[in-house]
């Protein structure tokens, strides 16, 4: 399962970085590589620092300590222009965090009008494409409150893909859905990683990260404990932490 | 919203464990009742009203010309004072809510300075007495000043809508504040990694969310200001107030004084109720949809 296509070159690359909150430790000498088109999961018990990872990834939250590369440039570097990190990246919310007073379509649309300033028929267009894309044709004027989480989810998606990302990183994206809705969106993003984009996943989906992930990471307390090809972490892990989460949760 | 909540309570449990209840007699829009509210309140007012009037005339010493007809003849312009306090209400509201809205958003600016200078003026004007605050604009101000050789008139009427706009404006500024604090972090968040700059984020992603949550304690704030306004009567200032007083003054008849305050009362009562009714009504609506 694992190669079902060319990786590339590295796009991710995270080295020695850590993470404190006050005095609290949230990552420690975490490194890790996603190579374009890799599709990667990362999985854990809660407060292992998973979000905060993905979160650090984007410039959201800035790291204490290391490096992070996307696509060769420094995400932590005071100068570097956050507009072009942005558009490398995108990140889908396990809240999905729609815009409630626009629109399905004005909320696909908004950042490339407004911070890429494109050309309005022609993000529109592409906004209209990509809803057709995640399953929601017939949900273009609805607003966010009308909308099953499953299909704001895919919205979500939809939205930053129209800022056409290098990676996107999905942080628990299924975690408040019911397991009807939760397929659609596991749906939409297994499609997205067979087309070849580089997706980060932090995700407590075991089934989908064995299905569909090139490469699973598992991190507890603030540390990747092990990393492996889905088969073989999850079919032989090595380390006894990992033994134990997967004991409970598989 | 207190029905709707004991029915949904209702439904969970097993019905047929519960007694049976008739629905309450009361109509479930909640809108019947305030209007019959409303009507009492107006019934009520109108019979103090008549009464007051009543009494005038039997304690009228020497008996001189009817109570109704004094006050007919003052009612016009006990009205146009009246309405002038509307204007100074409109206008101080106008400015203060301008001036309230960027002190507001200053109070959440990044910005430590700005962020404190801003929270320090708006505690300061919110926490003192407005009658204090409008004698200082009365007798800080220039009656006059000149601008390019032009002299420019800076009468009473202009001193007390600054005057009365400062509290307004540190009022505004609160409600500013909680209304963008009351956004969800997560708007930011998503707005932030789809790169809009904070500017951006602001005007286009939080304040229309909270511009809806604003409105209501805005309403509230504007009749509160509107019934104050009557304060400009102490600097001198020709509002209802004090032609009510001068009206009175020239009668000098104090047995007319309970009808004719209660006239202008009444006007103020006829202007700021509505306004409240509102409020709740936009209140529960939002209520409903968030």
């Amino acid at each position: 399962m694992a190669s079902r296509h060319e990786l590339g070159e590295p796009v991710v690359v995270v080295e020695g970085v850590e993470k404190s909150f006050g005095a609290l430790k949230v990552l420690k000498d975490v490194a890790l590589t996603v190579r374009r088109g890799e599709t990667v999961c990362i999985i854990g018990p809660s407060g292992s620092g998973k979000s905060t990872l993905l979160r650090c990834i984007n410039g959201l939250v800035p790291i204490s300590k290391g490096s992070i590369k996307l696509a060769g440039r420094e995400v932590n570097d005071k100068n570097l222009d956050k507009l072009s990190l942005r558009r490398d990246v995108g990140i889908v919310f396990q809240q999905y965090n729609l815009f409630p007073h626009k629109n399905a379509l004005q909320n696909v649309m908004m950042a490339p009008i407004h911070v890429l300033k494109q050309d309005k028929a022609e993000v529109e267009a592409r906004a209209r494409k990509l809803l057709a894309k995640v399953g929601l044709s017939d949900k273009l004027s609805t607003y966010p409150g009308e909308l099953s989480g499953g299909q704001q989810q895919r919205v979500a998606i939809a939205r930053s893909l129209a800022m056409n990302p290098k990676v996107m990183l999905f942080d628990e994206v299924t975690a408040a859905l019911d397991p009807e809705t939760k397929k659609e969106v596991l749906v939409t993003i297994q499609d997205l990683a067979a087309e070849g984009m580089t997706c980060i996943l932090v995700t407590h989906e075991m089934g989908f990260a064995r299905e569909v992930a090139d490469h699973v990471y598992f991190t507890d307390g603030g540390l990747i404990v092990e990393h492996a090809a889905p088969a073989e972490l999850f079919g032989n892990p090595r380390e006894e932490r990992t033994k134990a989460f997967l004991d409970k949760v598989l | 919203m207190s029905k709707a909540a004991t029915h949904s309570k209702a439904s969970t449990d097993l019905p047929v464990l519960l007694p049976f209840r008739a629905p309450a007699p009361i109509s479930p829009s909640g809108l019947a009742s305030p209007m019959l509210l409303g009507g009492a309140t107006l019934a009520a007012f109108a019979i103090l009203f008549g009464a007051s009037l009543a009494l005038a005339q039997v304690t009228a010493r020497p008996p001189g010309e009817s109570a109704v007809t004094v006050l007919l003849r003052w009612a016009p312009l006990i009205f146009q004072g009246f309405l002038f306090n509307i204007l100074i209400s409109f206008l101080s509201m106008a400015l203060g809510s301008a001036v309230g809205v960027l002190v507001g958003i200053a109070q959440v600016s990044l910005v430590a300075p700005v962020r404190k200078l801003a929270w320090g003026l708006t505690q300061f004007f919110r926490n003192a007495p407005w009658l204090v605050l409008l004698f200082y604009a009365m007798f800080l101000l220039p009656f006059e000043f000149r601008v390019f050789g032009l002299t420019i008139a800076f009468p009473a009427w202009v001193k007390a809508i600054i005057g009365l706009a400062l509290p307004v404006a540190a009022n505004v500024s609160e409600i500013v504040r909680g209304g963008i604090r009351s956004i969800p972090s997560g708007q930011w968040e998503s707005a932030e990694a789809l790169a809009f700059t904070r500017r951006q984020t602001m005007w286009m992603i939080i304040l229309p969310q909270a511009f809806k949550r604003m409105i209501p304690p805005w309403m509230n704030l504007y009749a509160i200001l509107t019934m104050a306004t009557t304060l400009i009567s102490v600097v001198g200032i020709q509002d209802g107030l004090t032609i009510t007083r001068a009206a009175l003054v020239a009668e000098s008849r104090p047995e007319l004084m309970i009808p004719m305050y209660l006239l202008l009362l009444l006007m103020f009562f006829a202007y700021c109720y509505p306004i409240a009714r509102a409020t709740l009504a936009l209140e529960r609506r939002f209520n409903v949809k968030a």
